[in-house]
């Protein structure tokens, strides 16, 4: 769709859309995936009502305010969100694999665009921080010995922004275009840039944000206000450190990406001057804010999963982490100096050499407290009685590939340096470098190693191992040549190259991501054979590693209510300490226990609110204000419910725990 | 008392259940925070455009002092009369509460007006939003302001609602708290712009 008419006055009701914002009619590519997606989909809803699921589905889950549902539902939606952001990265690794001189490859260049700012868009918001926020929600409570976050339907409405972004995301697919700016729409052109996608991407990340934000509060007062007696900070684990530190993140970040989002936004709905060339406008505002909030995102990403590798080296290592103290204040110091780095994404902006210096240096300053953790993990290792199971792999390939992709990084923090490889290859391997080895490693680590927490049985070994191999082989096959190639000089977002010597790398290229692709199918059949052999891979005892934290001190899956009794605290591994004093359960003298009752006002509200980002893309005037009204009014409404609590009766829990009991019994432990 | 026995017997769980201190506040003010991260980034916009007149009419010509000095006036006023319904409320009055509560959306209603007058006024003379990066930056930080403040004023009523239909519980308190502290975080928010923007402006 690279023609736009803007001519034509909008329709009343229907806004921009006409027959012609439907690509699939001239673009074969997006029909099939249309028609492969909607029998997917019929497929599952016809599945669905066959089972009797509906009824489960919405009760237990869609209104579930229960962390660890809602902690589930997040890495669902991060998973389904992968596939779409790889498929992409497919396509662009085919198109670059054969577009050379006379061949344009298969993607003419403005769907190229679309499919590199897309994949980028996903990946981050929708793959990489569902996953890491996922695994906060499901984690934090159970490590510091809750029964739920500060705030149950809030954390319930977080996902659904987070999930009626991604809805929009995925909604440009069929309907319209998605943006061609790039992942941070550095290239937006304000009011210049005419199409729906770039308000794909507005709506998109603002409903999303929303959420992002709501929910990093929530975790910030869960971990202030509702640890386990005896658990000062300084005994926390560290996953729920770095849980903290990026919830600050957050909280303190994503508000100036929701205000440089509103700002393009008027300037392209209203016809203000912020980013554009005349009339006192200037664009470097917009690429400064963004990347006020963008660089702490990297960190907002990348230090839930140091806290990953962190609780895994320890355990399969069998010592307590070497250095905890350090391993805290380092994570604190990269929360603080992850502030002070955001020039260094554009150097060449021509602030000055001063300046440049200035960002260049603490950007090599955050590399110290990050090396630090290096050093803890090696030193944990060292003379450990190290078990390689699956997520301790995951952390040794971790800590080998991330400390490349780390260096490279010091590379390019010079300014000099920078002038030379800015915005070429070298760049794009080394962001992939840290995110793919830093971020993907740590959350196949943390599925491998909580899966058996979350569904009661432990995932297949050797389709484990097959994934992890083929995943870094693949990475290493798929970037290095990006390395090689952004050195020669060659430029990232480009669809068609006339130099036919390059060829082969990008041949290499895609090979390595055909190499990934294997790893991800095994990562599938790794699920897929792990349930149906989980009665032999059952965990019964809730604790199938040895672990040390106090998420292994309940059964698994953990009861609704987490702990019968709340537990306490007196060392940094509690659990490890009960265990040591020969903890015994307590049987007897349960309580009724205080819960928050589930409620369907959170996905009520997100979707109106999804509906409100969908009317204000394509123009929709009155669709905008009426599900604006019944937003704000639906909000109202829910605050007029008071009843939003029950206790689970004595009785109940006793049920629950007797049958642990026997389970316990039956297995000897 | 659970903590200090846990410390000499070394009890590794609580026998009753644990009463977890409310979050609200501390969640409230987060929220604060980051909402305050927002008017940073318009007053870091306006800091950065505020002299880009592009030709166009500056704030000098444009602002008129004694105007939004009656318009500071009335929302101060509102968080006096705000401070008073907190008084009334701690002695568990529930008219005396609504009352004040009452007159604070009055004086934040005046506020609004006199605002929608401002813009009303500035745009007849050609001074809107798109006439230049100056006003564009003008507009946004104060709209935003007046934008949060329409906001009180509807979760304003929406409480006095709440507590006519049950009285000061304990729910209602922490509500009343938190619009509260929302509606003395927008005074703190003007003074800023007030400061910033219109007296630095005719300098």
């Amino acid at each position: 769709m690279t023609e736009h008419t803007p001519a034509a006055a909008p329709h009343w009701l229907l806004g921009r859309i006409t027959w012609d914002s439907i690509p699939m009619a001239h673009e074969p590519i997006v029909l099939y995936t249309f028609l492969a997606t909607m029998l997917g989909g019929l497929a599952v809803v016809a599945a669905l009502a066959r089972f009797r699921l509906w009824g489960p589905l919405w009760k237990d889950w869609i209104c579930s305010i229960d962390h660890k549902r809602i902690g589930i539902m997040y890495m669902v939606l991060g998973l389904v969100m992968f596939l779409r952001g790889f498929a992409d990265a497919v396509m662009m690794r085919l198109q670059q694999s054969m577009a050379f001189g006379e061949s344009m490859g298969y993607l003419p260049p403005h769907h190229y665009d679309q499919i590199f700012t897309a994949h980028g868009v996903i990946m981050i918001f929708f793959v990489a921080m569902p996953f890491v926020t996922g695994l906060m929600n499901y984690l934090v409570p159970l490590q510091i010995g809750a029964r739920d976050v500060s705030f149950p339907f809030l954390n319930n409405f977080s996902f659904w922004m987070t999930a009626g972004g991604a809805v929009l995301v995925m909604l440009s697919l069929f309907l319209g275009e998605f943006s061609t700016a790039g992942w941070l729409a550095l290239s937006n052109l304000g009011a210049q840039n005419p199409g729906v996608g770039l308000d794909y991407y507005i709506w998109g990340l603002q409903v999303a944000g929303v959420g992002t934000t709501l929910s990093g509060i929530n975790l910030i007062v869960t971990i202030v206000k509702m640890r386990a007696p005896g658990m000062s900070l300084m005994k926390m684990p560290v996953f729920t450190w770095t849980a903290l530190c990026t919830n600050a993140l957050i909280v303190a970040s994503f508000p100036v990406l929701t205000a440089a989002l509103v700002l393009m936004s008027l300037d392209r709905y209203v016809g203000t001057n912020f980013f554009t060339n005349d009339l006192g406008g200037n664009a470097m505002l917009y690429v400064n804010l963004i990347w006020i909030w963008g660089h702490p995102e990297v960190y907002i990403l990348v230090l839930p999963c140091f806290g990953i590798f962190s609780e895994v080296v320890a355990t399969f290592s069998r010592k307590r982490l070497f250095g905890y103290t350090s391993m805290v204040y380092a994570t604190v110091c990269i929360t603080v100096l992850s502030y002070l780095v955001w020039l260094h994404h554009f150097f060449t902006m021509g602030s000055g050499a001063t300046v440049n210096t200035f960002f260049g240096i603490t950007t090599m300053i955050i590399s110290i407290p990050t090396g630090a953790k290096i050093f803890n993990w090696l030193f944990t290792m060292y003379k450990g009685r190290i078990r390689f199971t699956v997520p301790m792999l995951w952390t040794v390939g971790f800590m080998c590939t991330f400390a490349i992709g780390g260096m490279t990084g010091v590379l390019l923090a010079v300014p000099p340096a920078d002038f030379v490889l800015h915005n070429s290859l070298f760049l794009i391997a080394h962001f992939h470098n840290v995110i793919i080895g830093g971020v993907v490693f740590a959350v196949f680590a943390g599925i491998n190693y909580w899966y058996p927490k979350a569904f009661g049985y432990r995932l297949d070994e050797f389709w484990g191992k097959c994934s992890f191999w083929f995943w870094l082989v693949g990475f290493w096959v798929a970037f290095t040549p990006l390395y090689i190639l952004g050195l020669m000089g060659v430029t990232r977002r480009v669809s068609h190259f006339e130099d036919a010597s390059l060829q082969i790398w990008f041949v290499i290229a895609a090979f390595g991501a055909a190499l990934i692709a294997l790893g991800i199918a095994s990562f599938f059949i790794q699920l897929f054979v792990s349930y149906r052999r989980r009665d032999a891979l059952r965990d019964v005892t809730g604790d199938p590693w040895d672990g040390r934290t106090l998420e292994w001190a309940t059964s698994s899956p953990p009861p609704q209510y987490n702990f019968a009794f709340t537990p306490v605290a007196h060392e940094i591994d509690a659990w490890w300490d009960m265990k040591k004093h020969g903890y015994q359960r307590p049987l007897a003298g349960f309580q009724p226990i205080h819960m928050p009752a589930n409620t369907g006002a959170g996905i009520v509200i997100a979707g109106l609110s999804t509906v409100f980002g969908f009317a204000m893309i394509w123009h929709m005037w009155p669709l905008a204000a009426a599900s604006f009204a019944a937003t704000v009014l639906a909000s109202i409404i829910h605050t007029f419910n008071y009843q939003r609590d029950y206790h689970i009766p004595a009785a109940e829990v006793a049920a629950t725990e007797a049958a642990r009991t026997q389970q316990l019994a039956a297995a000897h432990v | 008392m659970s903590d200090t026995h846990a410390l000499t017997t070394r009890a590794y769980h609580l026998a009753h259940e644990p009463h977890p201190e409310n979050g609200t506040a501390l969640g409230f003010w987060l929220y604060l925070m980051s909402d305050c991260l927002i008017f940073a980034a318009l007053f870091a916009t306006y800091g950065v455009l505020g002299r880009s007149y592009a030709g166009g009419p500056t704030g000098a010509e444009l602002f008129d002092l004694p105007l939004v000095a009656l318009n500071t006036a009335f929302l101060l006023l509102s968080s006096i009369t705000f401070g008073f319904a907190m008084l009334q409320k701690q002695q568990n009055k529930v008219g005396g509460t609504l009352a004040w509560l009452a007159i604070t959306g009055l004086f934040g209603l005046c506020f609004l007006g006199l605002e929608l007058y401002e813009f009303h006024h500035l745009i007849h003379q050609g001074a809107g939003p798109q006439r230049s990066a100056f006003l564009s930056a003008f507009f946004t930080l104060v709209a935003t302001h007046g934008l949060h403040v329409t906001f009180g004023l509807v979760w304003l009523v929406v409480l006095m609602v709440q507590i006519a239909r049950h009285g000061l519980i304990h729910e209602n308190q922490r509500r009343l708290m938190c619009l509260s502290m929302f509606w003395h975080f927008l005074d703190v928010v003007w003074i800023g712009v007030f400061t910033f923007v219109y007296l630095m402006g005719v300098l």
